[in-house]
């Protein structure tokens, strides 16, 4: 298996916000992550990347025990994600932001690099393309030059796409990827995403409108109240009684 | 070369300071891309002054080994400082540098081997213009290399949002104490060239004050390229010179233009004289973002 | 043992300066988050003000007191509209912020030395009467200290007073603690923000006169020494709190006369409280009284 959540636990204080989370995700696979606000979504993504430590089980990606890494060393081994509330680096240009990605993989250590005067031109120019390339594929290639913090709401989200592929990885987490877009918007991220998972590449993502998870996902974990309701195929929860019935006693508790 | 001659004779002590203020911003420079706001790079220069200046002349080292020991051992310090001290941000990382700053003056002044209050004398004096000058030349060449190498895009990036690049896979703790490390040793560099410029070093010479010019000098060149700070070090090293060049004599004056220069910089140039060199990659942006880039 | 005592009674009273110029300090970074570094030039015009007004208007100290440190609040809200208005929707306000008050504080020392010279300069003899009580054999207090620790207890009470009583102070600590909710409940926050600038820096101004009476000397560069005393403080108490400003105010105060008392020489005076600074930022950089802030994930 790919990716395999064993039993993770992580409580908060007195708040139990994830218990026993147990599910695997497959090579190639467009795994949806659902579940109502507060449901422990988020919680496992960040314990998944290594912003939290879990209080309890394990993570592993390709055989690696991913539970005790620091984040950093999550990011090396492939792992990459966005952020629910959007986290790009906001005084750089897009560019910036996706270069800044890059630099991390192409290499380019210091001591090496002083030595080695304007050669370095033409592999700057390389990756500078490359990074353009990148930006093209989430739509964003004629804002290469506008700083993070003046895009819309949706570029930005796009823009953190982008920067997460271009440290070219080979699991994406994407939290909540397209909340707040225009519907035509949401549909090229999702056509993205299919072209990324059909190159290989699995993908695990949050989202709570049902039928962009519906329309995308190959498989889906339900999540409610820190505990996985079911694991399955889109056709299968669609039809799963508790599933309805989180959602609906959800929908009852905000009425 | 008889006008460069005496032009050296009357501004020479000006341009060597330019030199070594310039070296000193840019030793800061190197921590304020992580965004890590450092008060300790003066003590840093003052650590390096007195290795080199005791090496010289209680130890009888030859200039160049002193020297380099003036860079090494601040770069030492900054590794111990820094395993503790960098964990905090902010202002919290600005008081602690501060409060090490303040123990190391103390120290200075306590110290037999420093020469307490008076200070170390009898430092030979062997630094000369070119060797600033070369110095500068290197810690210019190597801040610029430093931007576009993998430790200056992680710095920037630890600077804009440290959880978004810890996912993007840089080692946060590292890469700052790297730039902690290094912006130490350029400051002990400048520090052990002022030593042996000056027969003499005093813990008064690198005190709080210094430390907050070195931030001035970023401020007001601009923190985004290596010709920033170098640009702010030498206006306002200068700038008593020029104001008296034009007839204003009165401390006073000289003082509040002083702070205004910071304040018309940090109202209306985020990004200080440097980006007034740089225009054209701006230009691209959005109007409001030209004149954002903070 | 006299000797000791003597210097706990002497720290106490210079301890209550800092805390009352730490108050001011505090009281602005607990409602914006950001370092004032002009406080400590405020300070400073404060107290030569105050001696100007006693020494050539010839005013009576009890109402060049009030005077100066209304005009210390003046400057404050000259502070709050050149220096950080401004910048208050930047992105990095928290540095450009402290960046624009080291600015202004330089405009401000320039301003001390343009009006009031270079010179160390004291109250006109007979500014205030002195006397002196015995208190043991050779322990002493005197009526100066007295009045200073008085004033700085009468400030200390009226401004908790205000905080906790009145609608403005309400409101400011509405503003403290989430400016965004404060600005949904109608408050004023620019104008609440303005008058937390008065206050501090009128704070401040107080404190400068009170120094100057106390060591009965004042100069251009009188801030300088206390600046990084009242950092120290803060951090000490824990940035934002009052009461933890008052009390690491004291604890300095003591904390140098002691080190004096026992080490024999000024010199190690500061070096003892930087040291605790540094070790209350490693172990809790929340300050003694401080409240610890959530951490984002
Ligand atoms: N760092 C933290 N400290 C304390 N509690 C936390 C922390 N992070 C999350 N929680 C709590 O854990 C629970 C799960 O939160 P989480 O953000 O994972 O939910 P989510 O499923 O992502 O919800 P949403 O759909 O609203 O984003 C919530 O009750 C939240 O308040
Ligand atoms: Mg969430």
């Amino acid at each position: 298996m790919n990716l395999k959540v064993d039993t993770i636990s992580q409580h908060f204080g007195g708040l139990q916000a994830l218990s026993s989370v147990s599910f695997e995700v497959a090579p190639g696979a467009i795994h949806g992550l659902i579940g109502p606000n507060g449901a422990g979504k988020t919680t496992l993504i960040n314990i998944l990347s290594g912003l939290y430590r879990p209080s309890g089980g394990r993570v592993y990606y390709r055989q690696k025990a991913l539970h005790r890494l620091r984040p950093h060393q999550i990011a090396n081994l492939g792992v990459a994600r966005t952020f629910q509330n959007i986290r790009l680096f906001p005084s750089m240009t897009c560019l910036e932001n996706v270069q800044a990605a890059q630099h991390l993989i192409a290499g380019r250590p210091l001591l090496p690099q002083l030595l080695r005067l304007p050669a370095a031109g033409k592999e700057d120019r390389d990756l500078e393309a490359k990074a353009r390339a990148t930006l093209g594929r989430v739509g964003l290639d004629g804002k290469a030059a506008w700083l993070a913090k003046n895009l819309s709401y949706g570029e930005r989200r796009r823009l953190e796409i982008a920067r997460a592929l271009a440290a070219n990885p080979t699991l994406v987490l994407l939290d909540e990827p397209v909340a707040g877009m225009r519907r035509n918007e949401a549909a090229q991220v999702a056509d993205l995403v299919r072209a990324l998972a059909a190159g290989g590449m699995t993908i695990l993502l949050i989202e709570h409108n049902m039928a962009f998870v519906m329309a995308l996902c190959t498989m889906i974990t339900v999540l409610n109240f820190g505990q996985v309701i079911t694991t399955g195929r889109p056709e299968e929860i669609r039809s799963h009684r508790e599933v309805i019935e989180a959602y609906l006693g959800r929908e009852k508790s905000h009425a | 070369m008889e006008h460069l001659v005496q032009f050296y004779a009357i501004y020479g002590s000006l341009i060597n300071f330019i030199g070594l203020n310039a070296l000193l911003a840019l030793s800061l420079n190197v921590t304020l891309a992580a965004g890590m706001l450092s008060l300790g790079n003066a003590a840093f220069a003052a650590l390096g002054a007195y290795t080199a200046g005791i090496l010289t002349v209680h130890y009888h080292l030859p200039f160049i080994p002193a020297i380099a020991a003036g860079a090494i051992l601040p770069g030492l310090a900054a590794v111990v400082l820094g395993l503790p001290v960098l964990r905090l941000k902010g202002v919290f990382l600005a008081m602690a540098t501060l409060a090490f700053g303040e123990v190391v003056r103390i120290a200075a002044v306590n110290l037999e081997i420093t020469g307490g209050a008076e200070g170390l004398t009898g430092i030979p004096n062997v630094t000369n213009v070119w060797m600033i000058y070369l110095a500068l030349a290197l810690a210019a060449y190597f801040v610029a290399v430093l931007r576009r190498s993998q430790l200056g895009w992680g710095l920037l990036s630890i600077r804009e949002d440290e959880t978004a690049a810890a996912c993007l896979g840089i080692p946060i703790f590292r890469y700052k104490l790297l730039a902690f490390v290094i912006g130490a040793m350029l400051a002990g560099l400048a520090g052990a060239l002022y030593a042996h410029l000056n027969y003499l070093i005093t813990p008064r010479d690198y005190g709080f004050f210094i430390a907050v010019d070195l931030l001035i000098y970023n401020i007001v060149g601009g923190t985004r390229a290596w010709y920033g700070p170098v640009m702010g070090a030498a206006l306002l090293t200068a700038l008593p010179e020029i104001l008296r060049g034009i007839g204003v004599a009165a401390g006073p004056i000289r003082m509040g233009v002083n702070g205004l220069i910071l304040l018309l910089v940090i109202l209306f140039l985020p990004n200080g004289l440097a980006s007034l060199i740089n225009r054209p990659r701006a230009v691209t942006a959005t109007p409001e973002a030209s004149g954002q880039r903070a | 043992m006299n000797l000791f005592a003597q210097q706990l009674i002497n720290g106490l009273f210079i301890g209550s300066v800092y805390g009352l110029f730490a108050v001011g300090y505090t009281l602005v970074f607990g409602v914006l988050d950001i370092l004032n570094l002009a406080h400590a030039a405020v300070f400073t015009l404060g107290g030569l003000s105050a001696l100007w007004l006693a020494q050539h208007a010839g005013w009576s100290i009890w109402i060049a007191f009030p005077a100066a440190t209304m005009l210390a609040g003046l400057l404050g809200l000259l502070l709050n509209a050149v220096a950080f208005a401004p910048l208050r929707h930047r992105s990095d306000s928290q540095f450009s912020g402290l960046i624009s008050s080291i600015a202004m504080a330089i405009v401000f020392e320039a301003l001390s030395l343009g009006l009031f010279g270079a010179r160390a300069v004291r109250f006109p003899a007979g500014t205030v009467k002195v006397h002196i009580w015995q208190l043991g054999p050779s322990v002493t207090i005197t009526s100066l200290q007295v009045s200073i620790v008085a004033v700085v207890v009468l400030l200390m009470v009226a401004l908790t007073l205000f905080l906790k009583r009145s609608r403005a102070g309400k409101a400011i600590r509405a503003v403290a603690e989430n400016e965004r909710a404060a600005l949904l409940l109608g408050i004023d926050v620019r104008g609440i923000i303005a008058f937390t600038f008065f206050i501090s820096s009128a704070l401040g101004g107080a404190a400068g006169i009170l120094y100057g009476l106390y060591f009965d000397s004042l100069g251009p560069d009188m801030g300088r020494s206390i600046e990084l005393k009242g950092l120290a403080v803060i951090i000490l108490g824990g940035m934002g709190s009052i009461p933890g400003a008052i009390l690491g105010g004291l604890a300095f105060g003591l904390s140098e006369v002691l080190t004096v008392a026992i080490s024999g020489t000024s010199n190690l005076r500061d070096a003892v409280a930087f040291m605790v600074l540094f070790a209350i930022l490693l172990l809790r950089p929340s300050g003694l009284l401080g409240r610890a802030r959530m951490r984002e994930a």
